[in-house]
């Protein structure tokens, strides 16, 4: 099988609490031909896209990480891609809406080049994707279902998409008010895709920094429900901050409503780890509320080389 | 009885100064409201998306001290559905802007407890609350 590189980038939380994410990530690509290459040097992005229309300072973060890819392709180590391959969807907003924002015009183009005079010049040619849009878009999903070795069948997945997937329309990897790439996914292991009204609401974000967490646990809970309503056995998410605040905040919606159950939260390559036969790669290890009560229920995980 | 609020100049120009730091045309909003149903956070707010619209269209200062600027996690439910294609994210945005900038924090960094926090989640928090 021939081999696919693309540039990927990480971003700090896949080398902190989503190592999992990572994990997984690496795993299934590679059995499906993508070899994920990491940009050397690369920074943080910044987390959240700076909104004002004067902030040009607050994208040189972002777009010196496109500056490494033209690096990469320059010295051989990529053959021509300038597909950047995001896992985090805070990340994906950043870098996709920062690369917009410095080539809409030659004026700031310019004035972000000129700044940045220690590093080459930035040419407006990487191209940022998710990839949840390599699956789609690169492999198709009915290759990815030939590739499946354990099918999920029986398993109950709601996806949960969240907002920097999603929105604003231009950047969005789907529709932003009827998502259903991450579903197609779920068909496509063998499991069944449950619907969630509430799978594009915003789970509070960073107010689970400080004293505000109870926003973050209300809307945990109002999304967690949402699932379970409609049958839902876990959810599915790309995004490392909805993961915490949809996995480790539970216990905060379990005080303020003592009636809610938990749910198990897994990334969306976790569930493709799984149905690959590649549990071991899955790194269930790194979730808060424990999946394999539900997936031994589901007769799901006989194959599990460690536990 | 009718209540009559004279617009002055003060006013108007707290209006420029919010249009030209978020870059939308305010007096675009037509009040129809769904920006506040499309909300997933009106109920966490002191004032609505709409009315911190309307606020900002009388030129009234005030709204940046309301709770619900701080509120607004920048999920741009509102922004994809306004028909009048306002990003409401950015006027909320350039009103955080007009305290941060004067180099006054909305989060108070001893509050935070210690926990093992995403890195995004610190860095997110620390960008929409500190100046």
């Amino acid at each position: 099988m021939k081999i696919k590189k693309f540039p990927y980038y990480p971003g700090c939380t896949l080398k902190q609490t989503a190592k999992n994410f990572e994990k997984s990530a690496m795993g299934t690509a590679n059995y499906l031909g993508i070899e994920l290459k990491e940009l050397p040097r690369w920074n943080c992005c910044g987390a959240v896209f700076s909104l004002t229309s004067d902030d040009v300072m607050h994208q040189v973060a972002a777009i010196r990480n496109l500056i490494r890819v033209q690096e990469m392709n320059d010295s051989g180590m990529l053959d021509n891609e300038y597909h950047l391959v995001v896992l985090c969807s805070m990340c994906f907003n950043v870098l996709k809406r920062a690369n917009i924002f410095v080539t809409k015009d030659a004026e700031t183009l310019f004035k972000i080049n000129e700044f940045m005079d220690e590093e080459p010049d930035y040419e407006g040619t990487v191209e940022i994707t998710h990839f949840l849009e390599i699956l789609r878009d690169f492999m198709g999903f009915e290759k990815i279902k030939e590739k499946v070795v354990q099918s999920l069948y029986g398993l109950k997945v709601s996806a949960y998409y969240g907002c920097t997937l999603l929105r604003p329309r231009e950047i969005g990897i789907d529709d932003p008010e009827a998502p259903t790439i991450m579903e197609e996914l779920i068909a496509s292991l063998g499991a069944t895709p449950i619907d969630n009204h509430y799978k594009s609401l915003c789970c509070g974000s960073y107010h689970t920094v400080g004293k505000d967490k109870d926003i973050v646990a209300r809307r945990t809970y109002k999304i967690i429900e949402g699932a379970r309503e409609n049958g839902a056995d876990i959810i599915i998410t790309s995004c490392p901050l909805c993961a915490f605040n949809l996995d480790n905040r539970q216990k905060l919606s379990k005080k303020i409503y003592p009636d809610f159950q938990y749910m198990p939260v897994l990334y969306f390559t976790q569930l493709m780890a799984l149905a690959f036969g590649k549990e071991e790669e899955a790194g269930f290890e790194g979730n808060y509320i424990d999946p394999y009560p539900v997936l031994e229920k589901r007769d799901l995980i006989h194959n599990l080389k460690v536990r | 009885m009718t209540k009559v609020m004279q617009i002055d100049e003060k006013n108007v120009n707290f209006l420029k100064k919010v249009e030209e730091l978020s870059g939308e045309k305010i007096t675009l909003c037509e009040q129809c409201g769904i920006c506040t149903t499309s909300c997933p956070m009106v109920d966490e707010m002191d004032f609505t998306p709409a009315g911190i619209m309307r606020a900002v269209q009388i030129g009234d200062e005030t709204i940046i001290e309301s709770k619900a600027i701080w509120v607004c996690a920048s999920c741009f439910s509102c922004t994809v559905r306004c028909p009048r294609g306002i990003d409401l994210s950015k006027v909320t945005e350039a009103l955080r802007q007009l305290t941060l900038r004067k180099n006054v924090d909305h989060i108070d960094l001893k509050e935070v407890k210690k926990e093992k926090l995403p890195a995004i989640a610190v860095v997110s928090a620390l960008r929409k609350f500190t100046g």
